[in-house]
């Protein structure tokens, strides 16, 4: 039996949520339709390396590697070494399956004096980074994310939050050797598989030694933190008030200031379940391979689409009742019996074993179903740990989440009507970037 | 979500005859009789149900009237042996593909006589579909029956009923099925059904059970989500590229995120990080196998991960996985137990069903017989006609078989007397009576399967030789043949067809044959002239014991015990010996056995033991007929009496072999009550009873015995056990732990066994045990 609902009020409406989260950094980068259209070309070996919203690598590389700029060796200022605070600039990575997070500290009180001695290419990679939104085809600077007047080891300065997909990494590191980023003597502190995956290339390539660190211990230090900062004044928990009903759906701020005990579900290619019972002590309870990887890759076999956000566009459009099997189709109603509601999926693709019923539905009906079935299933999941932990609010986090709306208030909805009201889904603004945050603070030693 | 979701599409065997002809005799039987209809309709297969009552000939003794002057006529056959009619309850369960339910409905309308059936129960997400051609077909209202519950009734059922119904799957052991014993408390449990859709169900007694959850993804998904993707339309087709597939090509994989590092980091490189997550790609093809490999790892892990969150939750260990996506698949029954293998660490064991597809059929006419109480008593699986695990009618020839398509038996005979645990099991969860696993052991499978093929002929002649005045003995012993020999065939494809096969297993389905074709107890007239020889014998041999000293009786007794246990037709070695020498007596047994020491032998401890204090109670499993009981076991019996220690003697229900039957034992003990005194004053006194063991085995299953045996046990504090005879204590119970003292004494009768236990033919095992304090 399906965990969730989705019920058709949620589906008329869909489209219109599902994008409004993410508008301000669309309408920075452009816009996804914009990156969408463009020629797609791949590299042939591109096979064996996952990729989300891939795209062409040679002109993605020459205008990373576009910025120009000395690469005499100057040392940095001995005072910031004295106050052991690491060199500029400072970078928090986090390499995950699909994409590569990247937040960027761009200091904003620097003395007539330190720019002067700022070398070159220390302030050519921060004009690049923060003049820019988008970065090649491929990378994108979240600007709506963008955490302003941070104070960061007695230095004040902005946040930036750039992603883009790890299949780049090569490219990445190659503008890294190109602009000599070694010469900087700063550190690369990184997080996730890539961390690993990615180390020889970073030394071999860009002569860059990585300092690798443990992706979950990143991600929960990622979010205590954020947290603790808010949003420019705003929130940056939050939750949905009546997700099932497109009228009076409301996203309203969450105060989580007894964030413990904690589960916290972090949704990107594949989905890592944590128990989180103080800021040191968690552990991983569970994960399944059924992730946000599964609901694009599916949808690229399914319908053809070669993004995330075309793919979330067409789920918005879709109706999933003519793929998935409810249980009014087989009960005519509620299944008494078992306390099962009629509108509750009873077999995602369900209706799909009738040759008719596949010549009947559309693409967008297919894109539809695959993100109601992933999320249903992660909600399901999620609950059975909740329940299993004796933990009863749940944290959705992870790039997944990006810009889908539906998903959000789907997990909302299943979590509030599974566990008739005893748990609660919570979200937080920088969904996917916490991990990145984490590698950030281990860098600057803060704990 | 049961069978629900898959109506309509993908039907297999669209290509067959549909007006095919039924071979009535191996399909539909008995329906002269038939009542109580049940049908469980499915997406592609139906399975239907009906209890019969089946009439049998049986074999009776009866005494003659002997009042006064027993020992006069010394010629004279101690009993009458008469065969008179008797009829038994039967359950049939027939499963077939949905293309014949027009076929076997207009087979079932002419040939049902009975004519008091007015309602048939059906389940199932089909039944909707063919109600009104049931009821028009049959002239039957159809009565709707919730698919969770018959399901879950059926589950119980076969549970408490079908010793080694359940099996773990494991993937790459000779056999791949790995069946558990029957455990005394079956409940709770958790089933997992997985249909369209998946619902999983906490079952905590007969009637009280509760959804718990469920999940979308099921086997509906792997369907619809597969055929849309691979273009294919068959669910077995699907199955089948699933099974040629690479899913590492499609899914993103641990070391395709961390490179080569998982190793150092102890990570398994092999584990899925994202399903389908290597397919975020629009210019790649990949191959239907790969995908429907991905899409089956996908679904069967998250199914396995939501089967171990529910088990955690609610403390359980033993699941049971069933529905379509399941039923005898071993593609999906690999993955699902890898699954839960996987996400439980080992501690939730993924159990399948032998009649996984019975359940639904099962559990609809259990609610239509509710005022019957069919679960009041026990059921045995008939091997006779049911067909096994994953062979489809094997015993139909070749011609039916390509008729018939699928056709599946199960029948289940009602046992007269209802059957539990000897309360003397030291831990009846762990209790298993077989010795050696011949589903495990290929050596020792090979050689018993042969020596069961080479006494077949001697079995015809003997089932012939009892029916003289039957003119039809011959022709039915000739069926006889052919079906055991086929069963015997089957087996050695699918040595796990019936479950764990065992020598005991071998024996039973042999009985289950002959009575099949009413051979009920072929040795009757042979058990009728031993025991008439051994109890002319009698008064010499208890005069000879009695002038002997204490401690030289003792060994006489023991001795007594295992020269009578020589005589036995079941073994090869032994039946050739008394079918060439009539004259083969007890004396001459007697020399046959081994000296001492035995190849086992704690006959010391024992005598050590017997100059203590006397036993409460003993209970005594009898062997053969003839010699055995009467010169053997009956002296024995004595002896303790005269110690002061009850006895309860236990005899087999019906007949096996020339094992002595109960009854055939009370007309035993009365004429050597007519000799002895002792004997007279224990049977008047309730100091020796005579109870039947609820068995009609060769072999002895101490977890499904008479249930006025076990009370018996109880009430008197048994606190000693005697098995006798290779069948009952080196067959089976050999390593049965017990919580009181236990002899177990036989005389091995088989070079090969005796070779394997490190001796020679008629070695001699005496084996007394006691319990560790």
């Amino acid at each position: 039996m399906g965990a969730g609902r989705l019920g058709a009020p949620m589906e008329r409406h869909g489209r219109a949520s599902a994008t409004s989260t993410s508008s301000a950094g669309e309408q920075a980068a452009g816009g996804p339709e914009g990156r969408r259209r463009e020629p797609l070309r791949r590299r042939a070996s591109s096979a064996s390396v996952p990729a989300v919203g891939a795209s062409a690598e040679g002109a993605r590389r020459d205008r990373l590697g576009s910025y120009s700029g000395p690469t005499a060796v100057t040392r940095q200022r001995v005072e910031s070494l004295k106050k052991k605070r690491p060199l500029f600039p400072w970078f928090g990575l986090d390499i995950g399956g699909t994409l590569v997070k990247l937040v960027y500290f761009e200091p904003k009180d620097i003395t007539a004096e330190e720019e002067e001695e700022e070398v070159e290419s220390l302030r050519s990679i921060r004009k690049y980074l923060t003049s820019n939104v988008a970065y090649g085809s491929t990378g994108i600077r979240d600007v709506h994310l963008e955490l302003k007047d941070l104070t960061l080891c007695g230095r004040k300065g902005n946040l930036h939050f750039i992603r883009f997909p790890t299949h780049d990494m090569p490219a990445f590191i190659q503008m890294g050797r190109d602009k000599n980023f070694s010469s900087l003597h700063t550190v690369f502190c990184a997080t996730g598989g890539g961390a690993y995956k990615f180390e020889q290339d970073f030394l071999t390539i860009g002569d860059l030694q990585l300092c690798k660190l443990d992706e979950l211990d990143c991600l929960i230090k990622g979010i205590l933190y954020i947290d603790s900062v808010g949003f420019n004044g705003r929130s940056q928990c939050y939750y949905f008030e009546n997700p099932a009903d497109s009228e009076k759906c409301q996203k309203l701020p969450f105060d989580l200031k007894n964030p413990y005990p904690l589960l916290l579900v972090n949704i990107g290619s594949g989905v890592s379940i944590l128990a989180v019972y103080s800021k040191d002590n968690y552990k991983r309870v569970t994960g399944t391979s059924l992730g946000g990887g599964t609901f694009f890759g599916l949808c690229c076999l399914l319908t053809g689409c070669t993004t995330f956000e075309e793919a979330l566009e067409m789920a918005s459009r879709g109706d999933s009742t003519k793929v998935d099997k409810l249980v009014r189709d087989i009960y005519g109603g509620d299944y008494e019996r078992f306390g099962l509601p009629g509108w509750a999926v009873a077999s995602s693709f369900g209706n799909m074993m009738s040759k008719e019923k596949r010549e009947a539905v559309s693409k967008e009906d297919l894109a539809r179903a695959t993100l109601i079935t992933i999320t249903n299933n992660i909600g399901s999941i999620a609950r059975m740990c909740a329940l299993n932990e004796n933990i009863n609010q749940v944290v959705f986090v992870g790039n997944f989440l990006r810009i889908n709306t539906i998903a959000m208030r789907l997990l909302a909805y299943a979590l509030d009507y599974w566990s008739k009201g005893q748990l609660k889904a919570l979200f937080s603004e920088h969904e996917g970037y916490f991990g990145a945050v984490g590698a950030l603070l281990e860098l600057l030693k803060i704990p | 979500m049961a069978e629900c979701g898959a109506s309509g599409s993908g039907s297999s065997g669209d290509s067959l005859d549909k007006s095919i002809t039924l071979p009535p005799d191996e399909i539909f039987r008995n329906l002269e009789n038939a009542k109580r209809f049940a049908i469980d309709i499915g997406g592609s297969l139906t399975k239907l149900a009906y209890y019969s009552t089946v009439q049998h000939k049986v074999a009776k003794v009866r005494s003659f009237d002997h009042s006064g002057k027993d020992t006069e006529r010394d010629h004279e056959p101690p009993y009458e042996i008469s065969v008179q009619e008797e009829i038994t309850a039967r359950l049939h369960f027939i499963k077939f593909e949905n293309t014949y339910i027009e076929a076997c409905l207009d087979f079932i309308k002419d040939h049902l006589v009975n004519t008091e059936t007015k309602v048939i129960q059906a389940t199932g997400g089909g039944a909707y579909k063919f109600k009104d051609l049931i009821e028009e077909k049959l002239r039957l209202k159809v009565d709707k029956e919730d698919v969770m519950t018959c399901l879950i009734k059926g589950c119980n059922f076969v549970l408490k009923n079908i010793p080694h119904e359940a099996f773990v799957y494991q993937k790459d052991a000779d056999p791949e099925f790995r069946f558990q014993t029957n455990h005394p408390h079956i409940f709770p449990y958790l089933l997992v059904n997985i249909g369209s859709g998946v619902s999983i169900v906490k079952v905590e007694t007969e009637d009280r059970f509760e959804w718990v959850g469920g999940s979308s993804i099921g086997g509906g998904t792997f369907w619809g989500l597969g055929a849309l993707l691979t273009k294919t339309k068959k669910f077995d087709e699907l199955l089948h590229l699933a099974s040629r597939g690479q899913h590492s090509n499609v899914d993103m994989l641990v070391r395709d995120v961390y490179g080569g590092a998982h190793q150092t980091l102890g990570l398994s490189g092999n584990l899925i990080a994202s399903s389908f997550g290597k397919s975020a790609t629009a210019d790649q093809e990949f191959s239907k196998e790969d995908m429907a490999k991905s899409l089956l790892h996908m679904i069967s892990n998250d199914i396995g991960q939501l089967a171990c969150l529910h088990a955690r939750l609610h403390s359980l260990d033993r699941v049971y996985f069933g529905g379509f996506f399941i039923r005898g698949h071993p593609v999906t029954m690999r993955t699902i137990t890898y699954s839960i293998n996987f996400f439980s660490k080992g501690e939730v064991q993924a159990l399948f069903l032998r009649h996984e597809g019975y359940l639904g059929a099962i559990g609809a006419f259990l609610k239509g017989a509710e005022q019957d109480n069919p679960n009041q008593y026990s059921w045995g699986e008939n091997y006779a006609g049911s067909s096994g695990l994953m062979s489809t009618s094997p015993e139909l020839g070749p011609a039916q078989r390509a008729r018939s398509g699928t056709f599946d038996l199960l029948e289940m005979d009602r046992l007269e007397r209802p059957l539990v645990n000897l309360p003397l099991l030291l831990d009846p969860p762990s209790y298993v009576p077989d010795t050696v696993d011949l589903t495990d052991d290929a050596l020792a499978r090979k050689y018993w399967l042969t020596c069961f093929e080479e006494a077949l002929d001697g079995v015809v002649k003997r089932a012939v030789a009892s029916q003289p005045d039957s003119v039809d003995a011959a022709e039915r012993a000739e069926k006889f043949r052919q079906k055991y020999w086929n069963k015997l065939q089957t087996l050695r494809q699918q040595p796990f067809a019936y479950g764990t096969l065992t020598v005991r297993s071998l024996l039973d389905t042999r009985e289950h044959c002959l009575n099949e074709f009413n051979f009920p107890d072929p040795y009757s007239k042979v058990k009728q002239r031993e025991n008439g020889v051994a109890l002319r014998c009698f008064p010499g041999v208890v005069r000879s014991l009695d002038a002997l000293g204490w401690e030289e009786r003792q060994l006489a007794l023991v001795k007594g015990l295992l020269a009578g246990n020589v005589f036995d037709w079941g073994a090869k070695a032994v039946s050739d010996v008394l079918e060439s020498d009539p004259h083969f007596g007890f004396e001459e047994a007697k020399r046959k056995l081994q000296e001492r020491p035995w190849l086992v032998d704690s006959y010391s401890k024992w005598l050590q033991r017997l100059k203590g204090p006397p036993h409460k109670c003993a209970l005594i499993f009898a062997d053969n007929s003839g010699i055995d009981i009467i010169l053997g076991v009956f002296p024995f019996v004595r002896e303790l009496l005269l110690r002061g220690t009850e006895v309860i003697l236990a005899c087999n229900s019906g007949p096996a072999l020339n094992d002595v039957t109960h009854s055939e034992s009370l007309i035993v003990a009365e004429r050597i009550a007519g000799m002895d005194t002792v004997v007279h004053s224990a049977l008047q006194e309730e100091r020796l009873l005579l109870v039947q063991t609820g068995s009609s085995s060769p072999c002895l299953d101490l977890s499904r015995l008479d249930k006025g045996l076990a009370a018996l046990v109880r009430e008197r504090g048994a606190d000693l056990v005697v098995i006798e005879g290779m069948g009952r204590a080196v067959h089976t119970n050999y390593h049965a732990a017990l919580r009181c003292e236990s002899l177990k004494l036989a005389v091995v009768k088989n070079a090969w066994l005796a070779e394997r236990l490190g001796g020679r033919l008629f070695s001699v095992i005496f084996k007394y045990e006691v319990p560790a304090e």
